[in-house]
């Protein structure tokens, strides 16, 4: 089963294996889905600390005179406002308004005559993300793109004693690095780019680095974090984490079908930014005529396991539930670790998305009352930090 | 998958169940291999009326289990009329990645048929053919 030669690996491959991952394909690449329990895992993400290895995703270097003009015209989200250093989220849209990948933005070069920025990507959408960002390059050579994807290796430290951990392993300013900034320092003597980022609701780091040096930080990692309750954590645990935080996932909550607006990420979308861009207009027109669907949490009231693809029913009138009719479909779903409870989220028309709302989802058949809550399902407690 | 446990007194199927046949009852669970499959068991539907009127046949499915990555059907090895669910698997599911062939199984059923159990498959051929079935 492990043995696809079609496969790609990260630079640590040979660590996972070591660990005793279950190995499992994932967007062309062979990933590590569990070391020792999903639950366990995310446990030690939400009380401790988590090591995941997410090297499949890409980078993208963006660089030259043009770079900010090129960007501005590609995402949503208002990439002039970044300061040096600084990080935020947004996403390519097709001309539709559809959703072609979400992404992380980096701001690199303090200069505003040379500047470069660090894109990343989702690794299942990489080539057609490279396809489109070379489609798009201007005609007059002010902007250069690099493909730095397989040099770069990428690790992140998730949870409580995160900072702690990385601590002993830096003299990075690390209490001074806030959420969505990243700046450059050395970890177990590896020089990396340390970004307040992360995917779990909890606070953490990710550390952008050469790959061969993947497995010397990986193993720094392990060691120093063992006496906190570290440990690695596969792609199960970061699905059901990011699902309890309430993030989208590229490919459930977000498609080529699906604009940000109707996803409930307005707030990266700047309309009014001052720069044209891919999609603008048919997110304006969503705007103004109000979208057909919005992303919705549920909590479901009995017990069950929902899953993607399920059906979310609307109780007509009356209570026979014969009648219910379909109103949409779930994106994810799963029963939550933290809570305890089955939780979703899919996409409903706007008037069945208001909290509180009693909804249902087809179980195998089985209608399963559900409540619209607010997302996110967890927020970690607030700290002082 | 030299280190899971298939006991050579139990019976087995080609969709990883396994059955223990004590007179004209059988016990009946899934195997080490599907619970390592499936990873952390997080629930159990079994479609069965608690006044007794429940019946399995066999290769139907009986119920749902799902783990917090995936959901499987469960398939009856054998035919007869369910005796009991397991109560330890409606609190605590997980019982059946601990021990699958022990605390966790997960119906008795008074069987219709106890020839039905002798055509089931050996540990050793049950192992085969997950040896065949991963290539």
């Amino acid at each position: 089963m492990n043995d696809s030669p079609s496969l790609a690996r990260t630079p640590l491959y040979d660590e996972h294996l070591r660990l005793g991952a279950r190995m499992v394909p994932f967007s062309g690449w062979e990933m590590p889905v569990h070391y020792s329990s999903i639950v366990e895992e995310h446990r030690a993400v939400r009380q401790a600390a988590g090591l995941f290895d997410v090297s499949h995703m890409g980078e993208f270097m963006v660089t030259g005179p043009g770079a900010l003009d090129y960007l501005e015209g590609l995402v949503p989200n208002a990439v002039g406002r970044l300061e040096p250093g600084q990080a935020l989220y947004s996403q390519i849209c097709l001309p539709d308004g559809g959703t072609l990948d979400d992404l992380l933005i980096y701001r690199r070069s303090a200069s505003d005559a040379d500047p470069s920025y660090m894109v990343v990507v989702n690794a299942g959408t990489r080539p057609k993300d490279w396809a489109w960002f070379e489609d798009h390059l201007p005609t007059d050579g002010s902007v250069t793109l690099r493909d730095l994807s397989a040099a770069t290796a990428l690790i992140a430290i998730q949870g409580p004693q995160a900072l702690a951990i990385l601590a002993t392993l830096t003299t990075a300013p690390l209490m001074d690095i806030t959420y969505y900034h990243a700046v450059e320092g050395s970890v177990a003597n590896i020089p990396c780019l340390i970004s307040r980022t992360g995917y779990t609701g909890e606070d953490g780091f990710e550390l952008y680095h050469a790959a061969e040096a993947a497995p010397q930080l990986w193993r720094a990692f392990l060691a120093a974090g063992a006496p906190a309750g570290l440990l690695p954590a596969g792609l199960g645990a970061r699905d059901t984490l990011r699902l309890e935080a309430g993030y989208c996932l590229y490919d459930h909550e977000l498609t080529e079908a699906i604009s940000p607006l109707e996803a409930d990420l307005g707030w990266s979308v700047r309309l009014k930014k001052g720069h044209d861009f891919i999609g603008r207009a048919a997110l304006w027109q969503q705007k103004d005529a109000g979208i057909a669907r919005r992303r919705i949490g549920l909590v479901l009231r009995q017990r069950a396991v929902p899953r993607a693809g399920m059906a979310i029913l609307a109780p007509d009138a009356g209570e026979a539930q014969a009648t219910d009719t379909i109103i949409g479909t779930l994106t994810s779903g799963t029963l939550s670790i933290t809570l305890n409870q089955p939780i979703a989220m899919g996409y409903v028309p706007p008037q069945f998305a208001v909290p509180g709302t009693m909804l249902a989802v087809d179980v195998r058949g089985r209608s399963v009352p559900a409540e619209v809550v607010t997302l996110p399902f967890y927020k970690r407690p607030a700290t002082n930090a | 998958m030299a280190e899971l446990h298939h006991p050579a007194e139990l019976r087995y199927t080609k969709t990883d169940e396994w059955v223990r046949r004590e007179g004209d009852i059988a016990y009946l669970g899934i195997t080490d291999y599907a619970q390592d499959q499936l990873g952390d068991i997080v629930n159990l539907e079994v479609a069965w009326d608690e006044a007794g009127t429940g019946t399995v046949r066999r290769e139907r499915a009986f119920g749902n289990i799902d783990s917090v990555k995936a959901s499987s059907e469960l398939v009856s090895p054998i035919s007869g009329t369910i005796i009991a669910f397991n109560d330890v698997l409606q609190t605590a599911p997980e019982t059946i990645n601990t021990d699958p062939y022990g605390t966790g199984w997960i119906l008795s059923v008074r069987l219709t048929d106890p020839a039905e159990v002798d055509a089931l498959l050996s540990g050793e051929e049950y192992l085969a053919y997950l040896r065949e079935r991963d290539h």
